[in-house]
């Protein structure tokens, strides 16, 4: 790229008509799914019923039936947990952050994204539910009139922190998608018959594409990214909270809440990649979702992932430069001790692997994109394992030292997860425009607009 | 939907002959509003498939006020959360955690902050679908909604014959340069 020159890249291959935008993004929701959809779909639904029974047995019998043990009482669980809240914030940094930014890139992937955050924080919320043991008495964690005092919660409590944080996030994100989704829907209904169309018009909002409902319109979409773009940086914080707050070496740390915000941006992104590579095949969308898309996210995952790895590299310094001998044995155990094989596996996934996106020809191949990503997803669900089990498997008492081995119950409600995920995820496709019309339509006549200088 | 924007007054339920110019090219719908304002139309609406920019400054529309109902719900979630706790911590019920006073202000933000959030997001939402009488209906088809193309790739400018001194068939001669894909005269209940 030579200096000054201002090179403008196509968001959009092909220069299609308005109409062929609304066609071959609402094609895959028109014609029948294929064997490809209905294979992905019969899978992962078998995978969450597989999920869901595991959920059943640990509910009937106790939590006892996982590996935790009384040194380790934190582990596949919060550790699941963690990493799904952090897979939701990639959809609102897209959605929200890139929005205030003007980045004009996010157009065709902000709707899936956003999709993502709501299914990932969906399959975030089971863990802590069903972490109480009596996940019927859930209720519990708000404050409501009770027979008990009436006494409230512990407003002090992080956990309780946790409890707004989360819900926060899902209401907020769910609203910002359906606003988002309103034009869209209409375009749907006004391409539909029958009864789809009936539903498609119910869920529309009468919306009549008018120039007083689109200005307003965009003005609620800015605010809303200006809510939610504060909102996604608390809601990791908080859940960072969960640990720095706490007395354990290892969690007890200042430079948690920025480490927990980049991880869970540079996993976002990672599952973003994932996603979209397979939607963009499988619904034919390469014309909107680009090689340049591909290409930005890449260079999202080097940033953040050398965000992370400074942390660690920092983590590291501050536990010997501090002179604590208990946060330096925890730094040393987690490295060299029983879990040494997690811990590098992290630092090798998280750290070693995204530095391939230095290369532009990696940045721009569909295979390393989606083999990086998928080993950025098990690095950043190692980072939260490393961080819940290694810091308690060494207690202050030597006597209490244990390891933690997950049981088939755990490991088969994590995979139930990933079946939520994936379902909800392939529902979504089948039933609402997983580009949005609107957003490629205006990015489309300003790519229009724009002189191509060099290409 | 009664605003200031809208100039000549028309009792509600009136039947009002209306104009429908569509382009197929936001530019041309742009330099429609513009050319008809410009002749002393009364341009009533321009109904398109995205938000086009500029065409609410051609249509001379006032910047919108929905921030101040984001900055009200902010407000109210952020004095009903810290009130709140403040409320059960030190009035209701006070108790001593860890030997902090009852109002142990910075353990509070986080509570306060996302209920912050909360309620502006609410309000905000709330306000625009309110204001603009989105919701959800039976209907299949919007009244207000001339035509479905305007969801894929027209843009129809709306022209409503409001008083006696409309000129027909002066608007006809500017459609004919204007060179709309489609002109459309009818009746509408306003």
């Amino acid at each position: 790229m030579s200096a000054g020159a201002e090179r403008v890249e196509e968001l959009i291959l092909g220069n299609p008509t308005f109409s062929q935008v609304t066609n071959e993004i609402a094609s895959p929701m028109e014609r029948r799914p294929g064997p490809a959809w209905w294979g992905a779909f019969l899978t992962a639904a078998s995978v969450l019923t597989l999920g869901v029974v595991l959920i059943g047995y640990t509910m009937s019998t106790g939590i006892g039936v996982w590996g935790l043990n009384r040194t380790v009482g934190w582990g596949y669980d919060i550790t699941n947990f963690v990493f799904w809240v952090g897979i939701g914030h990639a959809g609102t940094l897209i959605s929200a952050i890139l929005l205030l930014f003007r980045q004009r890139w996010r157009t065709s992937i902000a709707r899936a994204a956003e999709g993502m955050t709501i299914f990932a924080v969906l399959c975030a919320a089971i863990f802590p539910l069903i972490h109480m043991g009596r996940p019927w008495l859930a209720f519990w964690v708000f404050p409501y009139p009770n027979t008990r005092g009436p006494i409230s919660v512990n407003f002090r409590s992080p956990l309780l922190w946790d409890v707004f944080a989360i819900s926060t996030y899902f209401t907020v994100s769910l609203l910002f998608w359906y606003v988002g989704l309103i034009p869209d829907l209409a375009t749907m209904r006004d391409r539909s018959t029958g009864w789809r169309r009936r539903i498609y018009a119910f869920l529309a909002l009468g919306w009549d594409g008018g120039t007083r409902t689109w200005q307003r319109y965009e003005k609620a979409c800015v605010l809303l990214a200006g809510l939610a773009t504060p909102l996604v940086v608390s809601v990791h914080t908080i859940v960072s909270f969960d640990f720095a707050t706490s007395v354990i070496p290892g969690w007890h740390t200042t430079i948690f809440p920025p480490y927990f915000v980049a991880g869970a941006v540079f996993s976002g992104f990672a599952m973003v990649i994932t996603l979209l590579l397979v939607t963009r095949k499988v619904l034919g969308l390469e014309r909107y979702i680009t090689a340049s898309h591909f290409e930005k996210m890449a260079r999202v995952l080097l940033t953040t992932g050398m965000i992370v790895g400074f942390a660690y590299a920092t983590e590291l310094c501050i536990a010997l430069y501090s002179g604590n001998r208990y946060e330096r044995f925890t730094f040393e155990n987690r490295a060299f001790g029983p879990y040494a094989w997690a811990y590098w596996t992290m630092v090798a996934c998280n750290v070693l692997v995204p530095q391939v996106f230095w290369w532009a020809r990696a940045r721009r191949s569909a295979l390393v994109l989606f083999v990086a990503a998928c080993l950025v997803n098990v690095g950043m669900w190692f980072e939260r394992f490393n961080i819940i089990v290694t810091s308690l498997h060494r207690d202050y008492l030597p006597s209490s030292w244990s390891y933690y081995t997950p049981t088939l119950v755990e490991m088969g409600i994590l995979l139930g997860s990933f079946g939520l995920f994936f379902t909800c995820f392939l529902l979504f496709v089948r039933f609402a425009p997983v580009v949005a019309f609107h957003e490629v339509k205006l990015t489309l006549a300003e790519q229009r607009e724009t002189p191509h200088a060099v290409r | 939907m009664p605003s200031a924007d809208r100039a000549v007054a028309s009792p509600p339920g009136s039947r009002r002959r209306i104009h429908t110019l569509a382009f197929d090219d936001p530019s041309r719908a742009l330099a429609a509003v513009r050319a008809l304002r410009a002749d002393g139309f009364e341009v009533d609406d321009v109904h398109t498939p995205y938000a086009v920019h500029g065409m609410d400054e051609a249509l001379g529309l006032p910047e919108t006020r929905l921030g101040l109902a984001t900055l009200a719900g902010g407000l109210l979630g952020a004095g009903v959360a810290f009130g709140f706790q403040f409320w059960t911590h030190a009035v209701d019920w006070p108790l001593v955690i860890g030997g902090k006073s009852p109002l142990a202000l910075p353990a509070q933000v986080p509570v306060s902050f996302e209920l912050t959030i909360l309620f502006a997001a609410f309000a905000t939402v709330g306000t625009f679908l309110a204001r603009r009488r989105l919701f959800p209906r039976i209907a299949v088809t919007p009244p207000s909604q001339p035509g479905p193309g305007v969801t894929d790739d027209r843009f129809v400018v709306l022209v409503v014959e409001r008083d006696a001194g409309f000129r027909p068939a002066r608007l006809r001669e500017l459609a004919r340069e204007l060179g709309p894909v489609e002109t459309v005269e009818g009746w509408r209940v306003m």
